[in-house]
């Protein structure tokens, strides 16, 4: 499903990225905001420890009886006039709605935010059968502007300034450079409201399916949305399997945490629940509604250790959160889903040979966990999918062999003296004795010693120093 | 004597029962039920880079009066296989370290956040499905503690009578903090300092970037992280950085002296011993 490219490493992305230093400045201006707007958007909400407690377990509920509500979801949406059909992977979707386009002679395509467009590389499909798609949401619009893919699940465009903005719709749309995110916004809309009436098709993704009733909720802050999903002749909505609620009540409690983990808003300023297409009394409204079911490795995952990243609702505040998704931003991941939940995501669904450097960007400092909305112990699941991939021979050797020797070591007392012993004189060789540091470590622990000293062994073990205070 | 709940919503949580206890020159309010020995698991970075830290703990403990035993043979808990994903490598220390902290019926002070959490929370995960060491695992877990907590909640102490003399500032390390969710405790022990000064440390929670391994092989991201932690301690003007794991003090400490820095680090029992007040 994502374009690996296989000669560009992880590592060499880290490399650029860390060295970008307008990315920098982009990441610590939203994150930063995003996490004081999150905290304080909870703090205001009563309870908030319990509505988060509700809303993990709707969606483990809502997974342990997957098949049933989506049996449900599906008769719901056609009893309402929907359609809908069932992707088994990226290309599967791709072609369905390529299909429903050919049909219905579609040339131009508007579409509202949706990270399964991204996942299947939708646009592409659709641009080689010489269809035009205009992307709607301010981030989306730009990031398709600049050719480039988004690199925050919420905030697509997270990764440029507004500078950078200014300069690429100066050059894009042929406004005077400006930086004024007011200004921008305005230029964005004036292109955008052509294409809205242009359009024959509007595909948008979902953030919930409610199965009792066959709607599909969509949020959203920019309207962009609601005009995507009602004013061209025909709307396909573009969901995953996972991502349905039980009832109206149930959604209730997910959209109240829903934006306040992930804009800091109480509730987005728009937010639609969509129900069939245009019935015979409405004024607006699609001819056809066509709702896309994608799979894509995920009944798959439901059957594995990690299945709990399947609870995530694409809130976005484990990536603001994430101290490592702040230095190198979302593209050095190479992935569709980035950050913590990306990092565990993407080897789930994608398998863990490609992307086995995932699960290791981390400290493991649990900033993720602490503020899922539905309480996904994302560590836990990089911690699974690192011994995945020491299963499937992707620990680097010298980690392998080292932590093999490592274990060998400390199970054997006088071994593991002997090693102390030795670390003692090794330091002593490099002129660091008790209390001071080593300047630089060999290969591969040179990572180390790049940006900090280590310390030297000291001449007295702990436990030597204990056994002399007893015989005092 | 008085009684009180204490306010933790830990379920090793109890009702304290003080009493005076003097020991050695000093008088100390004490959970008269507090047990009077424990067994040390001092952690390998404290064995082999940082002993004085672990001696601060004897030091500690033997002025309130605990017995310290020290179970001959142990080494490391594991965590750094468990981290890097050599599971099987994981298991093989932490049934090790087990048979060695069974032998004695204390309960087990671990002075690092991160390997008390390791035996607490991960010894029964990884080894759920073995029959003989899972159930030792649940066992062992329930009477380990880590140094700030078995101090504050098991003792019942949070005053030592020492005294600073300078300006400290606190680094919460990721595993103490959300792991095992110890953050009353230290802050306990550092309000009862008496002089000096302890100054908030700015974004406190955020990580060091230690992360084991991580440091070794996610060098650049890994120092990047480091980098703003180093910033954040310069910006307090503190002469001393304080925590509870060895192991991101010595991350610290190592990003420290390579800026030539003249902060210093210490682990919090460190701190308590240093000096008393008259």
């Amino acid at each position: 499903m994502s374009e690996h490219i296989s000669n560009v490493t992880f590592h060499d992305r880290v490399d650029d990225a860390l060295r970008n230093q307008i990315l920098h400045t982009a990441l610590d201006r939203a994150t930063g905001r995003f996490q004081s707007l999150r905290a304080n958007a909870l703090a205001e909400l009563q309870d908030a420890d319990v509505v988060r407690d509700r809303a993990r377990l709707i969606r483990a509920h809502t997974l342990s009886k997957l098949d049933t509500y989506l049996e449900q979801f599906v008769a719901n949406v056609e009893k309402a006039g929907g359609h809908v059909h069932f992707a088994r992977d990226a290309n599967a979707l791709n072609e369905i709605v390529n299909e429903i386009a050919r049909t219905r002679n579609v040339r131009g395509v508007v579409k509202g935010k949706s990270m399964i467009s991204e996942e299947t590389h939708l646009n592409h499909a659709l641009e080689a059968e010489h269809i035009r798609v205009v992307e709607t949401d301010l981030g989306e619009y730009i990031v398709q502007l600049a050719g480039e893919t988004p690199s925050h699940i919420v905030a697509p465009a997270i990764h440029k300034t507004k500078e950078e903005i200014g300069e690429l719709f100066h050059q894009k749309i042929n406004i005077p450079y400006t930086d004024d995110p007011a200004l921008m916004t305005a230029a964005a809309r004036h292109v955008l409201r052509r294409e809205f009436l242009d359009a024959d098709m509007g595909i948008s993704g979902v953030n919930f399916g409610v199965a009792e009733t066959g709607s599909i909720c969509l949020v959203e802050n920019e309207g962009n949305g609601r005009l995507t999903t009602t004013a061209p002749r025909i709307h396909v909505a573009l969901m995953g399997i996972e991502r349905l609620v039980p009832n109206l009540d149930d959604l209730s409690v997910m959209l109240q945490v829903l934006a306040r983990s992930s804009t800091g808003q109480k509730i987005t300023v728009y937010t639609n629940l969509i129900t069939g297409p245009r019935q015979d009394d409405e004024g607006d409204g699609p001819d056809e509604l066509h709702v896309i079911l994608l799979d894509n490795g995920r009944s798959k995952v439901l059957a594995t250790e990690v299945a709990e990243i399947l609870y995530c609702i694409r809130c976005g505040a484990c990536l603001n959160a994430c101290p490592v998704y702040r230095e190198i931003g979302g593209h050095a991941y190479g992935s569709v889903y980035t950050g913590p939940v990306g990092a565990v995501l993407t080897p789930a669904l994608e398998g863990i040979a490609p992307w086995s450097d995932l699960p290791h960007a981390s400290s493991l400092c649990g900033a993720c966990r602490q503020v899922c909305p539905v309480r996904i112990d994302i560590p836990r699941m990089l911690l699974v999918e690192r011994d995945w991939a020491t299963r499937a021979g992707k620990l680097q050797w010298w980690l392998r062999l080292g932590l093999r020797m490592y274990s060998f070591t400390v199970t054997r007392p006088t071994l593991f003296k002997l090693a102390t012993t030795a670390g003692r004189w090794g330091s002593r060789l490099v002129g660091a004795s008790s209390g001071g540091w080593i300047r630089s470590l060999p290969p591969p622990l040179n990572g180390w010693t790049q940006s900090r000293d280590f310390p030297a062994f000291a001449q007295k073990s702990f436990s030597e120093q204990f056994e002399a205070s007893r015989k005092k | 004597m008085n009684q009180r709940q204490t306010d933790a919503p830990h379920s090793k949580a109890r009702i304290i029962v003080y009493q005076i206890q003097k020991s050695r020159d000093t008088l100390f309010f004490m959970n008269a039920n507090a047990p009077r020995r424990i067994q040390l698991f001092a952690t390998c970075l404290i064995e082999t880079l940082r002993p004085q830290a672990g001696m601060a703990v004897v030091n500690v403990l033997e002025k309130l009066g605990v017995e310290v035993e020290y179970p001959r043979g142990q080494t490391c808990c594991g965590q750094p296989a468990f981290n890097g994903g050599a599971w099987d490598d994981a298991r093989a220390m932490a049934r090790y370290t087990l048979d060695v902290l069974s032998k004695s019926d204390a309960p087990i002070l671990v002075p690092s956040g991160s390997c008390a959490d390791m035996i607490v929370h991960h010894y029964p995960e990884i080894l759920a499905a073995d029959a003989k060491y899972g159930p030792l695992a649940q066992e062992i877990a329930a009477r380990t503690y880590e140094f700030s907590q078995f101090l504050v909640d098991v003792l019942g102490v949070s005053d030592l009578g020492a005294q600073l003399d300078r300006r400290i500032t606190y680094h919460p390390s990721c595993h103490l903090l959300r792991g095992l969710k110890i953050t009353r405790q230290p802050a306990a022990l550092l309000e009862n300092l008496q002089g000096g000064e302890v100054v908030p440390l700015p974004h406190a929670d955020e990580c060091c970037g230690f992360g084991g391994l991580f440091a070794i092989k996610m060098a650049d991201i890994s120092s990047a992280m480091l980098d703003r932690k180093l910033n954040a301690i310069e910006s307090t003007q503190a002469q001393t950085v304080v925590g509870c794991d060895v192991s991101c003090l010595l991350h610290i400490g190592g990003g420290l002296h390579r800026r030539g820095d003249k902060i210093e680090t210490k682990h919090l029992a460190e701190l308590l011993v240093e000096r008393t007040r008259a």
